[in-house]
């Protein structure tokens, strides 16, 4: 297949702090290529390398044969992006804003307007087109730079954390005009996320921690790095439980919010001989595949949820700080 | 061709903004007029006349025309600051124009705002009796609009250096306040102490406000309030040369500049 992304050996350093440590991965014409880590991990900082806003300390990266830092125009004319933090005009109205990103991209006007027209009305914003962007909610802005970033249709579309603070019908609706640009423009996508089920549409996945890539497979074999189903249980005394487990089967369980969890091969089997020859009082037991979740947690001993919350919290201080300035 | 069309585009942007933005348009306009009306007036009685028979409000007013221009467009030309805050910058800067053409379209786009406000105040020419033909008029615009040029491209290459707000806060008032109190908007040029005289000479306003002047009081052949070099009065046309010549730099430094962004 036709590797349209290539990165060699990416380094990018701050000072001492190494944000990209080293990273080498390619992604092929029309895949859906998903970045997943925590906080910090150096998702935004690799975009940012590859979409020419910051240069590497050292290593290589091309887009479409294009080097990223010496042939910085080629690169601009074929990507699309979706920027984590606000990057809109707020003094001008939706439909300006767009106007001015049709321009800028040399969309040809024959067609810009009904383009235009498509993206708000896919976003639900052509009612409010014609008000300023200050007016709109966050929400509302967080569509408005999806939708100018597909106004383009470019070649490859970054998305940075591109849902973040949508409602779930949303973002099944933004997904569904991806879905449909991948078809039929043959897009090429690269996505940041921290949603497990995001992560999942993806068609490979690139799980990144400390500005390292610790893996990169398909959702389906990162699965199987778990490979068992995850059994949870909650017990009248959590440690006595953990001891038997131990003794009993040879398996290491851990402490959950309110219990303890454990993996096994086929277990829906196991349950019942489990339930009839447990020593300690069982309470509740439940059983799930495993989600991307744990293998993040298997693959880093940290999940990646406990991140969100402070993630969320950080968004909320941004926002909060921006008013304040004004 | 995509040259032009990113200097157009960038200078459309800001001509939208500007017409978005009415209270904006106002706010600039209020610290001209005060001066004009509240300040000339009542010193005009109290200064009489300054040389070949000019009152002080015709004296001030052309020195108005110029600070409003010179505000406007150095004020206009560091929005970009205010871009990279709000992070419209990086639509900008991603952008397959040429960077270079940003900081043209920049310039243009505050300069033309500048003028416009320059223009508002050659309306109120009758109103504080001051007599402006048509001709003076027209030989005013391209002054202004170098002028304003001038200082926006001084204002591009300052915003794409200095990175963090506060300090271009701070920075700003430092940097306007003697640029305009030391070009003799608000008092001739005679006489005046020789650090004062020496500052008053290396400031680049000095030379957009004193062709203004030359040309609203018709006194263009360098007699009356002109610029005195080593000893040599220079003539409207130096003036032009010499702040050109500046204006060049500075825009040249600021495309330079803006191309080297991250
Ligand atoms: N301009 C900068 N100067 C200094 N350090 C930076 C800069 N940009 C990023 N970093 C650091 O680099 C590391 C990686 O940051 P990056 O923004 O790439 O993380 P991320 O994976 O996108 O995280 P998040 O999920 O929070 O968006 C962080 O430790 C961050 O503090
Ligand atoms: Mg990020």
């Amino acid at each position: 297949m036709n590797d349209i992304i290539k990165v060699e050996n990416l380094v990018k350093k701050f000072g001492e702090l190494v944000a990209v440590d080293n990273i080498s991965f390619t992604v092929a014409m029309g895949e859906i290529f998903g970045f997943l880590g925590p906080n910090g991990a150096g998702k935004t900082t690799t975009i940012n390398i590859l979409c020419t806003l910051a240069k590497p300390t050292s290593g290589q990266a091309s887009i479409d044969g294009f080097d990223v830092v010496h042939q910085q125009k080629q690169v601009r004319q074929l990507i699309g992006l979706v920027f984590q933090d606000p990057s809109l005009d707020e003094r001008l109205s939706g439909l300006q804003n767009l106007r001015f990103h049709a321009m800028v991209y040399n969309v040809p006007a024959s067609v810009s307007e009904q383009r235009i027209k498509q993206v708000l009305t896919m976003t639900e914003l052509w009612d409010r087109r014609n008000n300023e962007v200050r007016t709109y909610s966050g929400g509302m802005k967080r569509r408005l730079e999806m939708a100018r970033g597909l106004l383009h249709h470019p070649k490859v579309l970054f998305l940075d954390e591109p849902t973040l603070g949508l409602d779930p019908q949303t973002r099944n609706r933004l997904w569904e005009y991806i879905l449909e640009l991948q078809q039929s423009e043959g897009t090429t996508i690269f996505l940041t996320t921290h949603y497990m089920d995001e992560a999942t549409k993806a068609n490979r996945i690139a799980i990144i921690d400390y500005g390292k890539i610790v893996a990169l497979d398909t959702p389906e074999r990162l699965k199987e790095i778990v490979g068992k189903d995850i059994i949870s249980v909650k017990t009248d005394d959590n440690n006595r439980a953990i001891e038997e487990i131990k003794l009993r089967y040879q398996i290491e369980a851990r402490h959950d919010s309110d219990g303890l969890t454990f993996e096994i091969a086929n277990g829906e089997e196991f349950i019942p001989s489990f339930i009839k020859e447990f020593g300690t009082k069982i309470l509740s037991i439940s059983l799930r595949r495993p989600t991307l979740d744990d293998v993040f947690l298997k693959l880093t001993g940290r999940a990646i949820r406990e991140e969100e919350v402070r993630d969320s919290f950080k968004a909320m201080v941004r926002q909060y700080g921006r008013r304040m300035r004004r | 061709m995509s040259f032009l069309r990113g200097i157009y585009i960038i200078w459309y942007r800001d001509l939208l903004r500007f017409w978005h933005d009415k209270m904006r348009m106002g706010t600039m306009m209020m610290f001209p007029l005060l001066f004009l009306f509240i300040f000339g007036s009542g010193l005009s009685k109290s200064m009489g006349l300054l040389g070949g028979g000019v009152d002080f409000v015709q004296f001030m007013y052309p020195g108005i025309i110029g600070m409003t221009v010179l505000m406007s467009s150095f004020m206009g030309a560091t929005s970009v600051v205010w871009d990279r805050e709000f992070g419209f910058l990086k639509e900008v800067l991603v952008a397959p124009i040429n960077r270079a053409s940003v900081a043209i379209g920049k310039t243009l786009g505050s300069a033309t705002i500048a003028l416009i406000q320059g223009l508002i105040i050659l309306i109120l020419a009758p109103v504080i009796g001051v007599s402006l033909p048509g001709w003076t008029v027209i030989k005013l615009l391209p002054l202004m609009f170098l002028l304003a040029a001038c200082l926006g491209s001084l204002g591009v290459l300052l915003a794409t250096r200095i990175r963090s707000m506060e300090a271009f806060q701070t920075l700003m008032p430092i940097l306007t306040f003697p640029m305009i109190f030391l070009s003799g908007v608000f008092f001739p040029m005679e006489g005046l102490p020789v650090w004062m005289n020496v500052l008053v000479k290396l400031n680049p306003a000095t030379y957009g406000i004193t062709p203004i002047r030359q040309v609203v009081l018709g006194t263009s052949e360098g007699t009356y309030f002109g610029i005195t070099l080593f000893g040599h009065t220079l003539s409207l046309w130096q003036d032009v040369v010499i702040l050109a010549a500046f204006g060049v730099t500075m825009l040249i430094l600021a495309m330079w500049s803006f191309s080297k962004q991250e």
